[in-house]
Parts: C-alpha cells; structure tokens; sequence
C-alpha cells in the first residue's frame, strides 16, 4: 500500500502550466503566422534593394537595412517560414526513423538490440553539427533539404534511444500480456497500445529538438552550409551582419531575436504539452 | 470432460534454473482449481505456459484433447476465445490511455467476434456490477477494486470456458478482496477457473480442488476439503500452519 | 508517559482531509496494531509519528514522541529522537534497503550513528562484530555471505530481516513496523511476525504495527485501532475487538477475514 498518491496539483502551479503553454503557443503561433504571410506578401521585395546600405531600424525598414540595401525585416519574416520547415522537416524526419528504429530495438533479441543501442550512442556522441556536415558534404552540395536530412539523421539517434527505453517499459507492462492473451496480434498492439503510451513523452522530447534543430540550422547557415540565398536563414543573417558588427548592430539583434523568441517559444510549449493529452491529468480524482 | 491437461511438463531457462519439474495436473470443466504456491514454485510460468506465451522443454499441454500449439493462428484464436485471463496487478494490467469500452471490446476485436459489440460489452460491465457509465470513462478514474472488474469483464467478454487468475485478488484490500471473490464464484457458475495464488484462504474459498507446488514439483493434490483436512506433505503442513488465523 | 502521544491529529493537502482529528497513544513496551485499507491514512500517521510527512501534506494537533513534539519541529530537532525513539520497517524490502551498498555497510550505519550519539567510541573491528550479532539476531543464516552480498542477491525475506536488523540498530523506545510481511510469502511471513515478536519482547520495546490483515494484525498486536479514510472508528484489545466489534465497518472487516479463515477449516 503506498503512501503517496499522484502529488495533486495545487492551483497555482496550475495556473502556470497554462501560463506556459500559453506564451509559448503565442510566440510559436506569431512565427507560424508570420511564415504563412510570407508566401502572399511581404513589405519588400527580398532580393530587391530597398533602401540606403546599413540604415538604422526606422518606420519604413522595422529592422533596418542590410549591407545591399534589402529590406531587413522582410528577411527575417522569411527566416521564420525556413526555421519553422527545417524544424518540423528535420524532427519529423528523425521521429520517422528513430521510433521506427527504437522499437524494433525494443522487441529485438539481446544481439540486435545491444548491435542498435551501440548504434544509437556513437550517432549521439557525434556532435550534431559535425554530423549535418558530413551529411552535406556527402549529398554534395548544401541546400535545404540537405540541411534537413542532416539534422533529422543526426537527431533521430537520440529519439530512437528514448523510443527504445520507452517502449521497453511499455512492454513490460501487464497490460500487454492482457492484449496477447486477448488475442491481438503484435502489430495491433504496437498500433493500440505501443504508440499511444509512448507518445507524450515522445511529443514532449519533439517539440524540444525542434528547438536544437532550429539552433543547429542556423549554425549550419552561419558556417556558410546552410540553404544559399534567396532561402535567407537567420544564421545567415547572422553571418552577413558578422563583417559590419561594430558600426551596424541592429543587424545581428534582430536576427538574434527572432531565433530566440522561437526557441522559447517551443520550449515552453514543449513544457505546457507534457500535460495535455494525458488522461491521467486532466482530472484530479 | 477434461478442459486442460497438463502433462509431464518440464520448463527452464538454462540446464541449472529448471521452473518446472515435471508437472501434470487436469482442469476439468465446471471444477475450480486452485494452483497454490511461493515465489520461486514456478506457478506464474504454468500460466504464461497455459496462455501460450511461452512454450515447454518438454511435455504436453492439451486442451480439449488437441495439443496447444502456440505458433497455430488459427489455433490459437480458437483457443484465446475458450481461455482468458486476469491478472494480479489492477494498476499495469488496464491501458491507462483507453477507456473501458475500447480495453473490454478488446478481446471481441481481436478474436474477430460478429458485433455490434456494444450490447455485449454493456453486458459484462454489469456482470462484474460496473455502472453502465463507466463505459466511456479512463482506467484512472477507478479504484483498484473497480479496475479489477474491468479486468473481469474484459476476461468474461468473449464468454470462454476457462479463466486464468493470475493472484487476481492478491493487491486489494480485504472488504474488495472478499467482493472479488464473490463475483468470481459467480462467474463461475458459467465458466471454470483456475486460480493462482500464494493465499490458500482465498483458493479455499474459490477452488474444489487444489494443487500445490513447491520449487517447481507437485507436492500435494486433491480435493481441497480433502487436502485441507489431512495434508499429507510437509509443505502443504507447513503452508497451512504459517497462515495467520482470526481469534478464536 | 506514553512513549507516542497523538492528539488531534488532522493531515489536509490540497484541501482535502487525509486524517481527521485522530488521537492515539502507545505506552511503553505495548502493542498497538493500526488497521485500515487503502485511504484511511494509517501510513501517514506513521509517518507523522516520526515527522516524515512529504511537504505537501500540512499537518495540525500534536505528536509527542517521547515527550518531544514532532509537528512543526525543525529537521535538526528531529533528526537525534529519529532513531532514539522510534525506528521504521516498511513495506517494501526491495526499496528499503540502498541497491548499490553492501548489506554489511548498510547494517554499519545506523549503528555508526547510535555510537555517535551515545558519546561512545567503536573501531572497524567492533562495528564488524556488532553486524554480525544484529544479523544473528534477525535469524539470517549465511551471515559472512549476507554481510559482503547487495540487496538483490538476497531474497526478499532476507532483505527484511536485514530491514529489521537496521532498526533494532538504533535500539529504539519504539518500533513502527507499516506492512511489513505484506509482500512476503506466507511462510516466510509467519517467521518474520515469530521474529518481530520475539524482539519486541527481548528488547522491551513498543511496537506500533499497521497492516490491512486482520489477523497478522492479532498475531503481533494486543491493542487495535481502527481506521476508516482519515479517522479513528473503533479502538480496544484485540480480542474483544474481533469478537465482538462494535462498529459497523469493523464488522464488515471481521466477517470478510472469519469468512477467508472458515474456508480453511474441513469440511465436516
């Protein structure tokens, strides 16, 4: 007989899970709402010079001119449509191969399964961006895509790892011996009950590699192997605004700032989801 | 009519970890049997045995005469339909992210039984004396003693012949326990149960016949009144002599 | 001078009231068995009794172990009377005991700091001597193999006896033992209740006893308290308790462990 029931949620920390969620939702939904504009309309034409070389954010340019003369703003609000692609291509990528991956670790015999455990700790001892370079290097030459099946390999050890633990204690579970013996078959119980039980956490560790993918990216566009113009990534922004940091500053914060209001903002969405979606706390009992 | 034999029944892991030791016992239809041992008498491994989950060094296990053969689809549909279980913990043995219709429609899905489900399902919950509400609502939202006959009806759904019990009401506390075992005498009217456990209290309650196992060997076996009023072997002695009695 | 003195001890969280205005006392040297299913706080108020409440629980009334107040104390008033007064077995043998350290070192500890707080010195070779006999007391047999092996290469029997070995350790006034023998085999559960009455006799010590098991409780215990979500129902001797309960859900637990008892008796 235990002692400790489930700690009940006391209101306040309940306020400030949906606070949480609340502001992260927010941001996020800003990015989302800022990248879909882009593909209708934009202030300024983005490759078109716009203004003077270097202006001061003003009225007319909110971020300011970059060293050509475009429109630095425009920039940016394309920036959010590649980071929000490259997130979800790289972690959906990832989540492809790395649940896929750690559940047939999960099921696989002693052999197999300390063969794809190895395989999964050399993958994350890599540092990811070594990997997306390699990658890149390997498909020849540097492009979106090629920055998204970077990050997506490079990510999808550490999924397939937590997907592997996951699932092994899901399949320890009485309730899938109950299922057997019900009769179901192993790919409806993987569907039914593997999946389902595995999610939240899984969900929750998403939404946190969207995250480092976005950061790994814009390292990647920095470094010059990210998506070439017009595809204008904050990283290479970044790099752009490097040469003239000291006499035009605005060029880098603004960047900066976008890079970080969507990080946050996915990590605090990330940290509100851990608890929508589970039955078990949505009502105390 | 024999349900289940078991016959001469060896199982173990390795040459030195042998669980099983020859073992054969008969369930017959409409005779409770209760299959009482410790940790380490290998009792859970007849179940996991008998549900298919793991197959035999040596022996046979019949059912209905016809040898199980665990890897036969169409087989073992026919037998998971005649044979289910419930097992010991309320807690791990419900998925917590579905609700009642869905875990109890289980066995019916699986088994491919002609629907519509819903009358059925409804019928067992309130066979195991669940409120029809409880139909739509999560694991979560039940005490053990409620989860346990979630777990019942998901068990009785299919109507099988036998049910397996797997120290079914060893985690409840003793005014559910002893509710418990009432439905499952119940039940029993319909179906045959063999009932693992280390409680003799409860198999007496429940079983006619008893078998008891030590380190993997049958000791004892028999009618329970039988085995219960003249035990024979040392342990069986033992057993009864170390469980707590009420005052006199 | 009752050696747990608790008056009006009511444990809310989160609003709701975990145990409601108890009050119950052991003496020195008795026997108290604490009987309640799931809900009805009797582990918590073990743990109240030795100010081990998780900070979410607030609690109110008064707890005097050993004439020292427990609710409100502050963690270094405690921390010498833990021990002293009173020592805890638990439920489950497997968390009790700390996985990666020797059996022999976790024996040592306790015993380290009795020493420690009798003012007394011991050297390696004493604390050595001294684990051994505790362990020869709890009845474990193999004890140079006990003494050098981890939890999980004993059983769970042993590793109750070895619980038990800690807390005779601190000698303490008093004894709390919550579920102790719930997770054991039955035989093994009967020579843990032989062993836990014999120390309690051998060392004068007070037992407070919890279980849902009515008659493990009356194996180990002389007084009975009754609890039911939170609150005290039916207090007295053993004996009359069970033959004669007054209260309804007393009645209730009596008929449902005489009907599991009756099944064992032959047929006629």
């Amino acid at each position: 007989m235990t002692v400790f029931t489930e700690p009940q949620v006391d209101p306040a920390r309940r306020t400030r899970r949906s606070l949480t969620l609340g502001i992260g939702l927010l941001l996020v939904g800003l990015h989302l709402a800022v990248a879909l504009l882009t593909l209708i309309w934009t202030p300024y034409d983005p490759a078109g010079m716009a203004g003077g070389r270097l202006e001061a954010p003003s009225w007319t340019h909110w971020a300011g001119t970059d060293r050509l003369g475009r429109d630095l703003f425009t920039q940016i609000m394309i920036g959010s449509r590649i980071a929000l692609i490259v997130g979800a291509g790289a972690v959906a990528i990832a989540a492809a191969i790395g649940v896929t991956l750690g559940v047939l670790a999960a099921f696989a015999t002693r052999y197999l399964d300390d063969a794809l455990t190895a395989t999964f700790d050399i993958l994350i001892a890599f540092p990811t961006l070594l990997l997306a370079m390699l990658v890149v290097a390997a498909t020849g030459n540097a492009s979106l895509l090629s920055a998204i099946l970077a990050l997506g390999i490079a990510i999808s050890a550490i999924v397939a790892r937590l997907a592997r633990i996951l699932a092994k204690r899901v399949l320890a579970m009485d309730y899938i011996t109950a299922a057997r013996t019900a009769g179901s078959s192993w790919p409806s119980i993987v569907f039914r009950h593997l999946l389902p039980n595995i999610w939240p956490t899984l969900s929750v560790n998403f939404a946190l590699q969207f995250g480092l993918a976005v950061i790994a990216e814009a390292s990647l566009s920095y470094l010059g192997l990210g998506a070439p113009p017009p595809n204008a990534s904050w990283g290479r922004l970044l790099q752009e605004a490097q040469g003239t940091v000291y006499t035009a500053p605005f060029g880098a914060v603004a960047p900066g700032i976008a890079l970080v209001s969507l990080v946050i903002g996915m990590n605090l969405l990330a940290d509100g989801l851990r608890d929508v979606g589970d039955p078990t706390r949505r009502r105390t009992r | 009519m024999s349900l289940v034999s078991v016959e001469s029944i060896s199982f173990g892991y390795s040459r030195d970890e042998q669980v099983l030791r020859d073992v054969s016992f008969q369930v017959r239809r409409g005779v409770n049997v209760g299959l009482v041992g410790e940790s380490g008498s290998g009792k859970s491994t007849i179940l996991k045995l008998l549900l298919g989950l793991a197959r035999p060094n040596s022996g046979t296990i019949r059912f209905e005469g016809e040898v199980l053969k665990p890897g036969d689809r169409a087989f073992m549909r026919g037998y998971r339909r005649a044979v289910q279980a419930v097992f010991q913990d309320p807690y791990s043995s419900l998925d917590p992210r579905q609700r009642v219709d869905a875990i109890v429609a289980e066995p019916l899905r699986a088994l491919k039984i002609a629907g519509p489900h819903r009358p059925i399902i409804e019928a067992a919950l309130r066979d195991v004396g669940l409120p029809s509400d409880a139909i739509s609502r999560y694991p979560h939202e039940f005490s053990g003693g409620q989860r346990q006959r979630i777990a019942i009806a998901r068990a009785i759904v299919a109507r099988p012949q036998l049910i397996l019990a797997d120290e079914a009401v060893s985690a409840l506390d003793l005014s559910t326990r002893i509710r418990i075992v009432e439905l499952l005498g119940t039940l029993s009217k319909a179906m045959t149960i063999l009932f693992v456990s280390h409680d003799l209290g409860v198999v007496a309650s429940l079983c006619e016949e008893i078998v008891i196992l030590e380190k993997g060997r049958i000791v004892e076996s028999g009618r329970t009144s039988a085995v219960l009023a003249q035990p024979k072997h040392p342990y069986t002695q033992k057993l009864l002599a170390s469980v707590p009695r009420m005052p006199a | 001078m009752s050696l747990l003195a608790i008056e009006g001890l009511t444990l809310t969280t989160g609003g709701r009231e975990l145990v409601s205005n108890l009050s119950l006392s052991i003496a020195p040297g008795a026997r108290l068995g604490l009987i309640g299913e799931s809900g009805s706080g009797k582990s918590l108020t073990a743990l109240a009794a030795i100010g081990l409440l998780p900070p979410d629980i607030h609690a109110e009334g008064s707890v005097l172990l050993d004439g020292r107040q427990v609710i409100g104390a502050r963690e270094n008033d405690l921390i010498p009377i833990r021990g002293a007064a009173a020592a805890t077995v638990f439920q489950e043998p497997l968390t009790a005991l700390d996985p990666l350290m020797k059996i022999g070192r976790q024996v040592a500890e306790p015993l380290i700091r009795r020493y420690r707080r009798e003012g007394r010195d011991i050297d390696r070779r004493g604390i050595a001597r001294e684990v051994r006999d505790l362990l020869e007391r709890v009845s474990l047999p193999d004890i140079e193999r006990i003494v050098n092996a981890y939890p999980y290469e004993i059983s769970g029997g042993q590793r109750q006896r070895v619980a038990i070995a800690m807390a005779l350790a601190c000698r303490p006034k008093l004894l709390i033992a919550d579920e102790p023998t719930t997770a054991l085999d039955v035989t093994t559960q009967a020579e843990i209740l032989e062993l836990l009455s014999k120390l309690v006799d051998e060392n004068g010590m007070a037992l407070l006893f919890i279980s849902h098991d009515l008659p493990v409780v009356a194996r180990v215990a002389e007084e009975v308290a009754v609890l039911r979500q939170g609150e005290l129902v039916e207090q007295g001797p053993v004996k009359s308790v069970f033959r004669a309960p007054a209260h309804d859900y007393t009645r209730m637990l009596v008929a449902a462990a005489a009907a599991f008892d009756r099944a064992l008796e032959p047929a006629q």
